[in-house]
């Protein structure tokens, strides 16, 4: 039976690496140039949303791949896929506030505590940065039982994310929905381990 | 990626071809995604799926010339937005949701022979073919700010005619208190009104309204034409409203009826949303939209990601003259 290898898995990282940097390249390079056709803002922050979106299910698909097809190896890319993820989401809102607010900060902070859907997003992003920076093996190990806790709350920032694609647009039906379909699809491969994790949280 | 961009500046000395290539570059790009999720999701829907494959070598929409007069006092001093962002960014869901989508997927669409029928309560309908429109007035070049709900601006010259010279045609009786407005239906050219998916689940065919008040200011107008030529598809050829004040999904696109009524006609946005889009949907800097701020508005002129545009909302779009209609009335219950 075909097992994915180490050096399958460094193949995987080099190409996620390229496709990655490649396709933010190719946008900025359109977006400072003015070769976007419309309004090359809401353009980037869609492009870099999606994609952070994108590299998130990813990241959470890796584990029931592993277990379905019994190929333990593909553990190994969680953290490289969920660190894009968080590139792309910092560049997401970093568009929306430096291109489009145009650092009106006093804009922004009214945004995050009136507007619900990037409320949520605001949030996302916030727990995106606290599993990035304890992503190295070095905090991983210092952290013990604790990293596992905090990277739980990878799935509400899952959740919250495709809340925020669904709240910001005018009409669901469409791609916000496939994107709920597939996290759903996603967290249903964890019932037990949500269903025994919210236990514990009323418990506690 | 570097050798690309080389390939777009070489191409770029023949128009047709620079603008079909982009435009696929950009497919190509979105298709790839990422390690194949993102055409994985394109592939579902199915109109994303045809323009993947069957677009790249079809010809766009010829436009012809049009002849019209250029009255002064509507040529106004804001910057124009470039004729290929007001024609390749635009919200038309019957075509698709995605911005591109509507120049994407209606290059085909057939608008001659076309018919656009005046009727209700008016003493006679009127009933105009393809050539009509723009035979039976005088047309004109009037350059007008459009804001979308969405809380971005762009500054377009449309060609056209004043909505009130057509309703006058009809002779409205008195009876007439409303002006209700129908895209055309037509699945098969429309893969938004064929699959829910596609066009986001709206009740098609699109409708619109105005009071008739509303519909008899001079500033309410038809377009017929755009940048001196006819209306390409995207942008709701052959025949469109354009009311400057109001929210864009106001002004509607390829219209086939013109129905004058005595009540308060159902408009699209309004059933599918109340509590975010009613009746009026007068561009108000103060009535903020439930999920986000009307205050600002980003212009789309030229100038890419560092063009600082964020200005300002006016009241009714800046068209003051207006604000009489609403005297006495609540705007921010009548929004």
């Amino acid at each position: 039976m075909f097992r994915v290898k180490p050096v399958h898995i460094t193949a995987i990282k080099v190409i996620t690496h390229l496709v990655c940097l490649a396709y933010i390249a190719v946008f900025y390079y359109w977006g400072f140039t003015d070769q976007l056709d419309g309004d090359p803002v809401k353009i980037l922050i869609h492009e870099m949303g999606i994609a952070a979106l994108n590299m998130l299910l990813l990241t959470l698909m890796l584990t029931p791949l592993a277990q379905t097809f019994r190929q333990g190896a593909l553990i190994n890319l969680r953290r490289l896929f969920g660190l894009y993820s968080f590139v792309f989401a910092v560049l997401h809102f970093a568009n929306y506030l430096l291109f489009d607010l145009q650092l009106d900060w006093s804009n922004l902070f009214e945004d995050i505590i009136k507007r619900p859907y990037i409320t949520v997003g605001f949030v996302s992003l916030i727990i995106l940065l606290l599993l990035s920076l304890t992503s190295p093996m070095r905090i991983r190990k210092k952290m013990k039982k604790h990293w596992q806790s905090l990277h739980n709350l990878v799935y509400l920032c899952a959740g919250l994310a495709v809340l925020h694609y669904l709240w910001s647009v005018k009409t669901v039906v469409g791609k916000p929905l496939i994107y709920l379909f597939l996290l759903i699809i996603i967290l249903s491969f964890r019932r037990q381990k949500l269903n025994h994790w919210i236990k514990r949280q009323f418990k506690a | 990626m570097l050798i690309k961009i080389t390939k777009r500046s070489a191409e770029k000395e023949s128009q047709v071809t620079d603008e079909s290539i982009f435009n696929d570059r950009r497919r190509i790009i979105k298709g790839l995604g990422f390690a194949g999720m993102g055409s994985l999701l394109a592939s579902s829907q199915h109109a994303n799926a045809i323009s993947l494959f069957g677009s790249s070598d079809e010809e766009t929409f010829k436009q012809k010339a049009l002849n019209f007069t250029k009255p002064d006092a509507f040529q106004i001093d804001d910057t124009l937005t470039p004729e290929l962002k007001a024609t390749r960014y635009n919200n038309f869901y019957e075509f698709g949701l995605g911005k591109d989508d509507p120049f994407e997927n209606s290059q085909s669409f057939s608008t001659d022979p076309w018919k656009l029928v005046i009727d209700g309560e008016v003493e006679k309908s009127v009933t105009l073919d393809y050539d009509d429109l723009f035979s039976r007035f005088d047309i004109e070049e009037r350059i007008y700010r459009l804001r979308c709900v969405e809380a971005w601006s762009m500054v377009i010259p449309w060609v056209g005619f004043p909505l009130h010279k057509l309703l006058e045609k009809a002779k409205p009786l008195s009876s007439a208190k409303y002006v209700s407005f129908k895209t055309v239906f037509n699945p098969k050219q429309m893969p938004g009104q064929k699959s829910r998916y596609v066009g986001g689940g709206i009740d098609y065919p699109y409708r619109e309204g105005l009071r008739m008040d509303e519909a008899m200011h001079p500033l309410s107008f038809l377009a017929v034409g755009i940048y001196g030529k006819t209306l390409p598809p995207q942008n709701g050829a052959p025949i469109r409203l354009v009311v400057p004040w109001k929210y864009g999904f106001k002004s509607i696109k390829s219209i086939v009826r013109i129905e004058l009524t005595e009540k308060e006609p159902k408009t699209t946005w309004s059933m599918l949303a109340p509590n975010e889009y009613g009746f009026y949907a007068n561009v108000n800097p103060k009535v903020s939209h439930p999920r986000w701020s009307q205050a600002k508005e980003r212009r789309i002129t030229s100038g890419g990601l560092l063009n600082r545009s964020r200005i300002d909302t006016q009241m009714f779009n800046g068209y003051d003259e207006v604000a009489s209609l609403y005297r006495g009335m609540d705007l921010s219950k009548y929004y």
